[in-house]
């Protein structure tokens, strides 16, 4: 009787092992996408300028177009993405189940995110920095005129709430934190009055500012109190997918570096400068070790643009944030520096 | 053992069919149970292996560093998280007493309402019941949070109580109450509990051999109000105030100060909470005092009580035992469905630790695994006593 | 107090028509008196100080009802007026407050409802904010009922409703023959053609993902997956609970209490969050499927619970009889207990879907938009800000009405049972 329960363990077991064996090597998210034919990217619910919407799901951003640059070189057509708007809580468990490869969710890079939570930044596409939010006729035009006794509206799991309670525990000032899941409803509440101070990273300020009954009752402070490098994700233990999405993003900044444009980079082609050539796949192997095809830089630049056309298209151009500020290229005075493609 | 005997011992094993069908069906789930958690947990391994993730409950020991909004014992950023699951836990019992107390007064009275002969009374108690149980709970929260509690005024414009209390968009404020010596007061009000049970029992005792009614409901009153009173002449307890005061923190803003604040969002929650389950508390208590055999309100009308006393007297006692099962049946989906705060801001154990504290530290399967727990611990507490309750109150048939 | 009103003597069956009309014509009074005081801001007793002047219809129409309260006058209505709501003083004044109370508040809100509101448009400018502004739904009812569904392709939702109603009503009216036929092909052939058409990408339909699924339809979607599938996992785990092998019978009461001890938020969240952690590397379940599953294990346990009800309240002497007959197991419960079980626990059952359709709500902490997450999106929009109040009340009362409904005929169908033993 038990020799039988023994030998039956024994099969199930070597059943299991049997059934664990997956393939080894190669780079299986990009192999999934070739075959399912569309990069999954995860964005957010809704920010103007990064991830957003229209009336019929057409989405715009610089994080949307971070994605199509993937799609464009791996799949050809920047047009082949789904997006998938996640909220702050899913975001992470999302991109690590596999539901999305790419999240592309203006998520600020953080040591514990890096490395706790088994995923991997790829790379900065917004430098930004985290700031408040309050009524002009509120009279305070800066954080040193906060009080104790202040409410402020945050959205749960972010970076946002923990530098708030580094921020005020630093000026000795007790507040109230009001945290919520949705960005929309963090807006919601701040605009009706619950809380004084509505705080996220600036380019969040401005963007859901849009979004405001009365947008120009509201002004942004000055002081910037955090550092929030926003950037694209991908998921651990996928080595070449990572470098993929990496250099993506690289070839669009250091598409404006020298000069390319959606509309010269077909004539860049005959460019007397070597690395503009290697930019647009005029010479050089570079896709080769990226296991796509050479065309790929040229794909991304024409189809989506360089950064700056990107930026141009959804920030400036929408007023959501007209200058560039740090997001310009270091030859221009901001701290754009990528590392060159070749 | 050769392969012969090793046959014969199965064929003589399974021979018996009662034996075979008896054990096959159990060895099959057996196994089929270790099949799927040892596949799940292997799964969960290679994953997290993958992704460099470890597994243990060591995150609990780390620093929280965020906030929370509300809560009844000192908590600050530097805390562990440990200690940020308490304050949730906490919260949830507090929004769950309160939600309990609630919905049982209200249920009470609506239940009672319902069998009223008063044809207005009973049919309004009727439409209450039908509006707020067919409306799921999670619409009437929103409702309550989003829309009503939002419209209350800023805090220059509150509602205002006689001056010690105000209303507006970020809560309730009221006073603050600042004992000396609390410790007198509360033994007193032991003290007091105590001697009222001994009143009881020395109630009953006369009763039985006598047949003289004590007034033990004053008694008790009396040495309720009296004994902790005195206290505060002899035994140095003193009860001061703190108003909630409206500061003035720039041009616009104001916020009021000192006094103990009632977050909005625990209003909204306890409101919700209390209105939802009173109609199935109504159900239950109406359910009970029907299933209370005509004949003993008839016996007891025909010996001359009053109404009152007999709803008192005879009804209610044998209608508690129809009714506090279900009751307490509710009251443990009350406690289930203040999981709803994660949709509101309120800080119960959902938002801060299967939320913020999940999503600061990535540990889905420890936090949503520590989380379940605790709930399924708290219903088991709940259906044990309901169990004990039960057995005891069971009519024992001769 | 009550005394001294009597200088016109008791109310008594003699002088009827005296009590009567002075009683009927001060309650009247106080009624007026509420009315324009609340709508017309006249005060008819001003001229008495302005404590008294509130109390003024509250006294008028206690007078007015004591006056009435004739006991056996001999006209019927009367009696049965006095008998119901003016038994005594306390029920009088309830009456009262009740009576004044609605005056005061319902036509406001009929008006604010019905008469003020705006019912077409195109845009916010067409909502003139005096009433409920019912332009916000009209515009948007196309997504609270599909969702994010593509415009074009919503004839496959339509379609596959419309195949789901067809079947169920005709299985009342078909000869009982076919109807076992219209069951199974309902059961089991069914939910194939309706997942196949509503999410595509065979037969040339093109492929909707389930992200893009919403609104009303979705939770019907839901509600309809999880009875479907809840339903037979539930009388298995009640026919486990009620074994008699130790193994069977403690697997089941584990798999019982733990889903019924945990609320319904934390079951999504390990559903949406957990789940994937414990799939094969590579492996991704759609998260609607993942949620799907996960309310049904969650509604299986409550529903074997009503099914235990319905088992332990079977006479043991149907059991007996079952085996005296040499039914095997399954044998005899297929054909004797269970048919009897399920009609004992008819209600329970109807309440446990009741239940599930008002969890589904829920889902939109996973991120999965049914009707309330559509509104919430609706009212986040720029151009829609402000319309919370319109848009909860749709929901409420589109959920209102159904589960109304359903309670109504749960009822119905514990009326129609219940003559049967």
């Amino acid at each position: 009787m038990l020799k039988i329960i023994r030998n039956l363990v024994l099969f199930f077991s070597a059943s299991l092992l049997l059934l664990s064996c997956g393939q080894e090597g190669g780079s299986k998210t990009l192999a999934n996408t070739k075959k399912a034919g569309f990069v999954k990217c995860g964005v957010s619910q809704g920010l103007p300028g990064f991830s957003n919407a229209d009336a019929s799901g057409n989405w715009s951003g610089v994080d949307v177009d971070v994605c199509r640059a993937v799609a464009a070189a791996v799949l050809g057509d920047s047009q082949k993405v789904k997006f998938f708007p996640l909220s702050a809580k899913e975001r992470f468990t999302a991109l690590i189940s596999g539901e999305i490869d790419v999240l592309s969710r203006n998520t600020t890079w953080t040591l514990s995110r890096d490395a706790d939570i088994g995923l991997t930044f790829v790379g900065v596409n917004f430098y930004d920095g985290q700031g408040f939010m309050v009524r002009k006729d509120s009279g305070i035009t800066s954080t040193s005129q906060f009080n104790s006794g202040l409410s402020a509206c945050v959205n749960i799991g972010t970076t946002t709430e923990l530098n708030m309670r580094d921020f005020f525990t630093s000026k000795g000032i007790s507040y109230e934190p009001v945290v919520f899941e949705k960005a929309d409803e963090v807006v919601a509440a701040y605009d009706s009055g619950r809380c004084d101070t509505y705080t996220t990273d600036k380019s969040g300020l401005a963007a859901q500012r849009t979004k405001m009954k009365d947008p120009d009752a509201h002004i942004v402070l000055p002081e910037t109190i955090s550092k929030e490098p926003l950037g694209p994700v991908v998921r651990q233990g996928d080595a070449v997918w990572e470098d993929i999405v990496r250099w993506s993003l690289n070839v669009m900044i250091e598409a404006e570096e020298y000069g390319i444009t959606s509309s010269n980079a077909e004539g860049m082609k005959t460019s007397e400068n070597p690395q503009i050539k290697r930019l647009v796949g005029a010479e050089g192997e570079l896709g080769a070790s990226l296991g796509i095809d050479n065309d790929w830089s040229l794909r991304i630049i024409q189809q989506v643009g360089n950064y700056g056309e990107s930026y141009k298209r959804n920030i400036a151009d929408t007023g959501i944030l007209p200058t560039r500020g740090p997001n310009e290229l270091w030859t221009k005075g901001g701290i754009l520096y990528v590392p060159p493609a070749r | 053992m050769n392969l012969k005997s090793t046959t014969l011992n199965i064929t003589s094993f399974f021979s018996s069919k009662q034996k075979f069908r008896y054990y096959l069906p159990q060895i099959l789930t057996a196994l089929g149970i270790i099949f799927i958690f040892g596949y799940f947990s292997y799964n969960a391994q290679v994953n997290m292996d993958n992704r460099g993730i470890d597994f243990g409950l060591r995150f609990l020991g780390e620093e929280a560093s965020f906030d929370i909004q509300f809560s009844l014992i000192e908590y600050s950023g530097t805390d562990s998280y440990a200690r940020a699951y308490l304050v949730g836990l906490l919260n949830t019992i507090l929004v769950a007493v309160i939600g309990i107390f609630f919905a049982t007064i209200l249920g009470v009275v609506i239940g009672i309402s319902r069998l009223s002969s008063n044809y207005l009374i009973s049919k309004v108690a009727e439409w209450y019941i039908e509006l707020f149980r067919n409306i799921p709970l999670l619409l009437q929260l929103f409702f309550w949070y989003f829309a009503a509690l939002r419209a209350l005024p800023l805090p220059s414009e509150a509602i205002n109580f006689f001056d010690v209390a105000y209303l507006s968009v970020k809560g309730f404020y009221i006073p603050k109450f600042i004992w000396t010596n609390f410790s007198v007061f509360f033994y007193s009000i032991i003290a007091s509990i105590v001697a009222i049970i001994f009143v009881f029992k020395y109630a009953r005792k006369q009763q039985e051999s006598t047949g003289k009614q004590v007034p033990k409901f004053f008694i008790s009153l009396g040495i309720l109000i009296i004994v902790p009173l005195l206290t505060f002449l002899i035994g140095g307890v003193s009860l001061s105030f703190e108003y909630p005061v409206l500061t003035q923190l720039s041009k616009t803003i104001f916020n009021f100060m000192g006094g103990v604040a009632i977050i909005p969002e625990l209003m909204a929650l306890a409101l919700a909470l209390s209105l939802y389950t009173a109609t199935f508390i109504a159900e239950c208590v109406r359910a009970g005092i029907m299933g209370v055999t005509k004949g003993q309100k008839e016996a007891a009308a025909s010996i001359g009580l009053t109404p009152g006393q007999i709803l008192r007297l005879v009804i209610m006692p044998q209608a508690l035992r129809i009714i506090i099962p279900p009751t307490t049946n509710q009251y443990l989906n009350l406690t289930k469905n203040s999981s709803l705060a994660a949709a509101i801001a309120y800080p119960d154990i959902v938002l801060v630790f299967a939320g913020t504290a999940m999503m600061q530290t990535g540990r889905a399967i420890e936090i949503v695994s520590i989380t379940m727990f605790t709930y399924l611990s708290l219903s088991i507490v709940i259906s044990i006593f309901m169990n004990w309750y039960n057995k005891k109150i069971a009519i024992k048939e001769k | 107090m009550i005394k001294s009103l009597n200088f016109l003597g008791t109310p008594s069956r003699d002088k009827l028509n005296l009590f009567v009309s002075i009683g009927a014509f001060l309650f009247v009074l106080g009624i007026i008196d509420v009315i324009l005081n609340s709508f017309f801001e006249i005060n008819i007793t001003s001229v008495l100080p302005r404590g008294l002047n509130f109390f003024t219809p509250l006294i008028f129409s206690f007078i007015g009802l004591y006056y009435i309260r004739i006991e056996f006058s001999g006209n019927r209505t009367l009696d049965n007026l006095n008998k119901n709501i003016n038994s005594n003083w306390f029920n009088a004044t309830l009456t009262l407050l009740i009576i004044f109370v609605l005056i005061q508040n319902i036509p406001p809100l009929l008006n604010w409802l019905f008469f003020d509101a705006d019912y077409v448009g195109v845009s916010k400018e067409d909502c003139s904010r005096e009433g409920a502004c019912w332009v916000f739904i009209n515009v948007w009812l196309k997504r609270l009922v599909y969702g994010l569904y593509p415009n074009s392709e919503i004839w496959r939702i339509n379609l596959s409703f419309l195949m789901l109603i067809a079947l169920v009503i005709s299985g009342f009216f078909v000869p009982p023959k076919i109807k076992k036929y219209i069951i199974i092909f309902l059961l089991f052939v069914f939910p194939f053609i309706a997942i196949n058409l509503i999410s595509g990408g065979n037969f040339g339909l093109v492929w909707v993902e389930t992200m893009a699924w919403g609104g009303l339809s979705l939770t019907f979607i839901i509600s309809i997956f999880a009875l479907l599938f809840c339903f037979p996992i539930g009388m298995f785990l009640a026919l486990g609970r009620r074994s008699s092998a130790p193994v069977i019978r403690y697997s089941s009461i584990g798999f019982i209490e733990f889903w019924r001890g945990v609320p319904l938020i934390t079951v999504l969240f390990m559903a949406s969050v957990m789940m994937p952690m414990f799939l094969p590397d590579g492996t991704y379940m759609d998260k609607l499927v993942r949620v799907i599953i996960a309310i049904t294990l969650f509604e299986a346990a409550y529903m074997a619970e009503v099914i235990r009800g319905g088992l332990q309240a079977l006479p043991k002497g149907q059991y007996d009889a079952g085996k005296s007959l040499g039914m095997g197991y399954w044998r005899m419960h297929l054909l004797v207990i269970l048919p009897q079980a399920l009609k004992l626990v008819i209600p329970g059952i109807a309440n446990t879907f009741l239940a599930l359709v008002k969890d589904t709500p829920l889902i939109l902490v996973v991120g999965l938009l049914e009707l309330v997450g559509m509104i919430d999106m609706a009212k986040s929009n720029p151009d829609w800000l402000g319309f919370a109040t319109e848009g909860y009340i749709f929901a409420g009362i589109v959920f209102w009405i159904i589960c109304f409904n359903m309670s109504r005929y749960s009822q119905r169908l514990e009326r129609k049972y219940k003559t049967d033993r």
